[in-house]
């Protein structure tokens, strides 16, 4: 059965593990609170304790910058690191589109990479080859969607066991 | 825990070709399962057990007039029997089966809870599984009792200090862990039993993770309820113990109301069934407990005091490995003799998540995160931690395989092998 489905497709750690992973882990990129967050929200897994806290700053429907906080694995962590990175700048409509591309590529081992592009957000792809961590990967996009989702008075639709919650200002 | 050094050591290849699944491989390597206090698994026998339970017996118990139901009684009933010679109970009238320590806590919180008053307090550890702390939570808010909590003194341990200064004249009940599944620390629940007896408190002991473990007799401990788990003792998952003194189970009310708990029914109002069958509504769990007495068996042909010390040496070992690697914390009592099974523990930076899934990669299962005991985490300031945990048919060359596990781990995240 597992063991079946692994010799077909086998999976490595060096899959789950890339470089820029394990950078971003050990040197996180816009870690703190932003001052001038127009929205924050936050989030966590309760079923392993990792968590997330999002700053974002919008004008004009364009994110001007983000600042992640929280604590958890490397795969949590490294995701909410290099989304601040890649959506800065990008306008919410943007943002969203991107987010959406994560979060299939985050769960779809068949996910077509050649179709977007993601940066070094691919580095996640091999998350979905581990069923375990998925969860891990998606947190810090979950807690965006709902932060974004606020920004713009929309409710999110959110079939995940991820609790989130936003605060205005 | 003086008299471990003197059992024989166990004979771990004989008894780990009695469980199956100790042979497969994960990932292309010998299983290493050092899960134990999460599940055990199972010997063939248990297996076998509750196949041949299916295959000659099956039938509803306690009322059937045929062949089928009357042995199905008596093999569930025998079962009731063996628990209750397995930890000392005066008898089989005083041990209900539940489908888990957390249905058996529940039972306990719902019905005692009842009784409480504002004022009146329920005193915890603070070392405790949510399972005995959140059925106290909702006692508290639906009476307006209030939790006290007994603190880990500096060597993380609950000691007769930090109990007394949580107990007093206003406790009513006192409800403590005697095995930590984080810490493998062992409380002194004789003496916290006196303290409970002198104030009139009704004195409970979650015993999950030592009933495997420790030998249990519950009139040396000295307490009035006690309930664990089959599953995590070589049982089949689905079958908990509640244990209680006779006079005080007789006095409590029912928990679930059903079929096979009632004496008399009228439209109007009931009387209950003899204990135990009151705390028994419904259909049983018949299957899995029929199997949990070739559990108890197994448990009984190996020795509990073999156990024990078995247990305790690999635990003694696992520290001491694990305390050569730089950069690792080891969480609990540091007097080996005050612990035992399990071995809590953080390496380097490395969150325990990322250490869990390389090492389950070399086929070595362990557990990560906050073990169902998130204020536990919080007194130790740590958000996770990894988890060893040992059973009788662990080896110490599977906790050589962990450390070099958490050297590959410490490779893969930038540190330098060599411990």
């Amino acid at each position: 059965m597992a063991s079946n489905r692994e010799a077909q497709n086998p999976v490595d750690l060096d899959d789950l593990y890339r470089d820029v992973i394990l950078d971003h882990y050990r040197s996180p990129r816009n870690r703190g609170v932003r001052e001038d967050a127009t929205i924050s929200a936050e989030g966590f897994n309760p079923s392993c304790g990792d968590e997330i806290q999002l700053s974002v700053a919008i004008v004009d429907s364009t994110l001007n910058g983000l600042g992640f906080g929280g604590s958890g694995c490397s795969i949590s962590q490294s995701s909410a690191s290099m989304m601040t990175e890649a959506l800065t700048g990008r306008s919410l409509d943007s943002a969203r589109e991107m987010s959406r591309h994560v979060q299939q590529m985050l769960t779809d081992d068949t996910f077509d990479l050649d179709a977007v592009d993601l940066g070094d957000l691919e580095a996640l792809s091999g998350v979905a080859k581990f069923p375990v961590r998925i969860k891990c990967g998606l947190l810090a996009w979950k807690v965006l969607d709902q932060a974004l989702a606020n920004a713009s008075g929309e409710a999110v639709n959110d079939d995940s066991d991820i609790p989130t919650r936003v605060t205005s200002g | 825990m003086t008299a471990m050094t003197q059992a024989t050591p166990l004979d771990t290849a004989a008894i780990r070709a009695q469980f199956p699944i100790l042979s497969r491989e994960v990932h292309g390597r010998p299983l290493v399962y050092l899960d134990n206090a999460a599940t055990t698994q199972k010997p063939q026998s248990v297996i076998d057990a509750l196949a041949n339970y299916y295959s000659t017996m099956n039938a509803n118990i306690h009322r059937g007039l045929h062949t089928l139901a009357e042995e199905a009684t008596a093999a569930y009933e025998d079962v009731r029997k063996q628990v209750a010679e397995f930890i000392g109970a005066s008898s089989h009238r005083e041990v209900v089966f539940t489908r888990n320590t957390t249905e058996s806590l529940n039972l306990l919180a719902y019905t005692l809870g009842a009784r409480l008053r504002p004022g009146d307090e329920i005193v915890l550890t603070t070392a405790e599984h949510h399972s005995n702390l959140v059925p106290w939570q909702l006692v508290a808010q639906r009476t307006g009792a209030e939790l006290r909590f007994i603190e880990l003194n500096d060597d993380q341990q609950v000691d007769a200090d930090t109990a007394r200064a949580a107990i007093n004249a206003n406790t009513r009940i006192v409800s403590i862990v005697h095995m930590s599944n984080v810490l493998g620390s062992i409380a002194p629940v004789a003496e916290i039993s006196e303290m409970a007896r002198s104030v009139e408190a009704t004195m409970i002991v979650d015993a999950a993770q030592s009933a495997p473990h420790l030998p249990i007799d519950v009139a040396q401990l000295g307490v009035d309820y006690l309930a664990f788990s089959a599953h995590k003792m070589l049982g089949p998952t689905g079958v908990g113990v509640l244990w209680g003194r006779q006079e005080l189970l007789a006095d409590l009310d029912p928990f679930l109301g059903g079929g096979e708990m009632i004496s008399v029914v009228t439209r109007e109002e009931s009387s209950w069934a003899a204990l135990p069958h009151k705390f028994e509504a419904g259909t049983p769990n018949i299957a899995d407990v029929v199997a949990f007495g070739a559990a108890i068996d197994f448990l009984n042909d190996v020795g509990m005091d073999a156990i024990a010390a078995h247990d305790a040496d690999l635990t003694h070992y696992a520290v001491e490995q694990l305390s050569r690697l730089e950069g690792l914390d080891i969480y609990g009592p540091s007097d080996p003799a005050e612990r035992s099974a399990v071995v809590a523990f953080n390496y380097r930076d490395i969150h325990s998540h990322d250490v869990a899934t390389i090492l389950d990669r070399s086929g070595i299962a362990v557990r990560a995160g906050h073990h169902c005991a998130q204020p536990l985490m919080g007194t130790l300031g740590v958000p996770a931690t990894a988890r060893a945990s040992f059973y009788l048919y662990n080896e110490r060359s599977e906790i050589d395989a962990l450390v070099d596990g958490l050297l590959d781990a410490g490779e893969r995240f930038g540190f330098e092998r060599g411990a």
